[in-house]
């Protein structure tokens, strides 16, 4: 097969989000993973991900994250790290914590994993196990954390942040730091699938989040050389979109448990965009020719304000399904820049939603009946 | 840890945990890999970097890289601590 000559400056990935299964024993009202889940039958193979973390190094891809779902809830998550980390690339597992021991930490270690990140849901148990909707999670992820440094093996300390734990953002950074982490991240929710739902229970105030963000400024020097903090900043009271995924077909994809690929994750929201498989495909293939890659790569495709916009290599227009959910079309500018037509329609939907103290989650796969409705402590 | 601790340079510094240093054949290039970072090394980083393995001390490191590139040894020594210290601020490499 040749590559046709428009494709020979398509620049190589350097991440491959792999998501091994959307099972998960956590029902974490902020999920971003889509609203219909695929199943376990239709999940690929271990020989399946094993070709595809080759072709990935071969693509030039340097970083595998094994995500989920919970990747745990892989029998073959071991032999998965291995052939990973045999194909040369650098393993970085996201997990929830629950499911996973020493013993079989241990040997992914062996197995060659570089690096853990565990997700926490608030510093106090109580909140944190309402939020993640699984009772005793939280004293388990701490204890499974310290296992992480115990091992020697690097921590990252994951901290999805909302309206309910908005207030606490310096006492995740300080929890993270004396778990042992090497690194915490700071994620202002992404409202993208099931997350999007939620959305009015999860919205924290604008002055909720101005001062989240002074926060982390204010403590960050504290930490210098001894825990890196990361910010994924908020986007509904911004005034400029962010990168999305550092650009559309730029830098990284994404193979869903089936073995569909995306540009994102949360590109299947966007009707239209043909995806093509790993079962059928080489990655290679896909990357460089498949529909739904060449829709937003580049700049092509852009209208304006973005179309003649200074800064469109820079932020690419932000989110393309952010785009879709706020303003309609995934070719129009991401409304978090204040650019955009539906900027103000973006702000203040934030904050009609943001207003309401009572925190009421919709859980996935729950009725809603078994609901607990919480305010969130201050 | 102390809270207090400035960052220093370790006597014998060796790359963090979760961090390695990889070539890129894609790129033609050494790159260090991190939790979320890839660093593109440049000119003879990758040459200090490798050297960075838990038994040297920085002052060896130095020698090695002024005989490797028949240079000045003070110029060397400059270079060599800058880059490790931006590295520990990054955390990227440990005692």
């Amino acid at each position: 097969m040749t590559i046709p000559a428009t494709h020979a400056d398509v620049p190589a990935p350097l991440g491959l989000l792999a998501e091994l299964t959307h099972r998960c024993p956590l029902a974490c009202p902020y999920c971003s993973n889509p609203l219909a889940l695929e199943s376990r039958t239709d999940e690929l193979d271990t020989a399946t991900w094993t070709r595809v973390f080759h072709e990935a190094a071969a693509l030039g891809v340097l970083q595998v994250h094994l995500s989920g779902g919970e990747p745990a809830s892989r029998r073959d998550l071991i032999q998965i790290v291995a052939a990973a980390h045999d194909a040369g690339l650098y393993t970085n597992l996201i997990t929830s914590a629950v499911g996973l021991d020493v013993a079989r930490l241990t040997r992914l270690k062996e197995s060659g994993l570089d690096h853990v990140q565990v997700s926490l849901q608030d510093v106090d148990a109580a909140s944190a196990d309402h939020i993640a909707g699984y009772p005793g999670a939280h004293t388990r992820k701490l204890a499974f954390a310290r296992s992480v440094v115990e091992l020697e093996l690097a921590l990252t300390v994951n901290a999805v942040i909302h309206r309910a734990n908005v207030d606490r953002v310096p006492a995740f950074v300080e929890l993270a730091a004396s778990l042992g982490a090497g690194r915490v991240e700071i994620a202002h929710t992404q409202y993208y699938g099931w997350a999007l739902r939620n959305r009015a229970a999860l919205m924290p105030t604008r002055a909720q989040v101005h001062q989240a963000m002074q926060d982390v400024e204010t403590i960050r020097p504290r930490y210098a050389g001894r825990l890196a903090i990361d910010l994924v900043v908020p986007d509904y009271y911004a005034r400029r979109p962010k990168a999305c995924v550092g650009g559309w077909a730029r830098r990284s994809l994404n193979v869903t448990p089936s073995g569909r690929v995306l540009p994102c994750h949360a590109a299947e929201t966007i009707p239209g965009l043909e995806f093509w498989s790993v079962r059928d495909r080489s990655l290679r293939t896909i990357w460089t020719e498949s529909p739904a890659f060449q829709a937003f790569r580049g700049t092509d495709w852009m209208v304006e304000p973005c179309r003649s916009c200074a800064l469109r290599e820079v932020d690419f227009g932000g989110c393309r399904c952010q785009a879709l959910a706020i303003a309609g079309n995934a070719a129009f500018a991401d409304p978090a820049c204040e650019l955009s037509p539906h900027h103000a329609r973006m702000l203040e939907l934030a904050e009609q939603e943001s207003s309401d103290a009572e925190i009421s989650y919709a859980y996935r796969g729950r009725h809603a009946a078994s609901n607990v409705t919480a305010t969130p402590a201050r | 840890m102390d809270d207090s601790e400035a960052p220093s340079l370790p006597e014998r510094p060796r790359l963090a945990p979760g961090v390695r240093l990889h070539f890129d054949s894609t790129r033609n290039a050494w790159v260090l890999l991190g939790p979320e970072r890839v660093i593109e090394t440049e000119g003879p980083a990758h040459e200090i970097l490798r050297r960075c393995d838990g038994s040297r001390t920085v002052p060896q490191i130095i020698d090695e890289l002024a005989a490797l590139y028949a240079a000045d040894r003070a110029e060397i020594a400059g270079d060599v601590a800058d880059m490790l210290l931006e590295l520990v601020a990054k955390r990227m490499l440990a005692g």
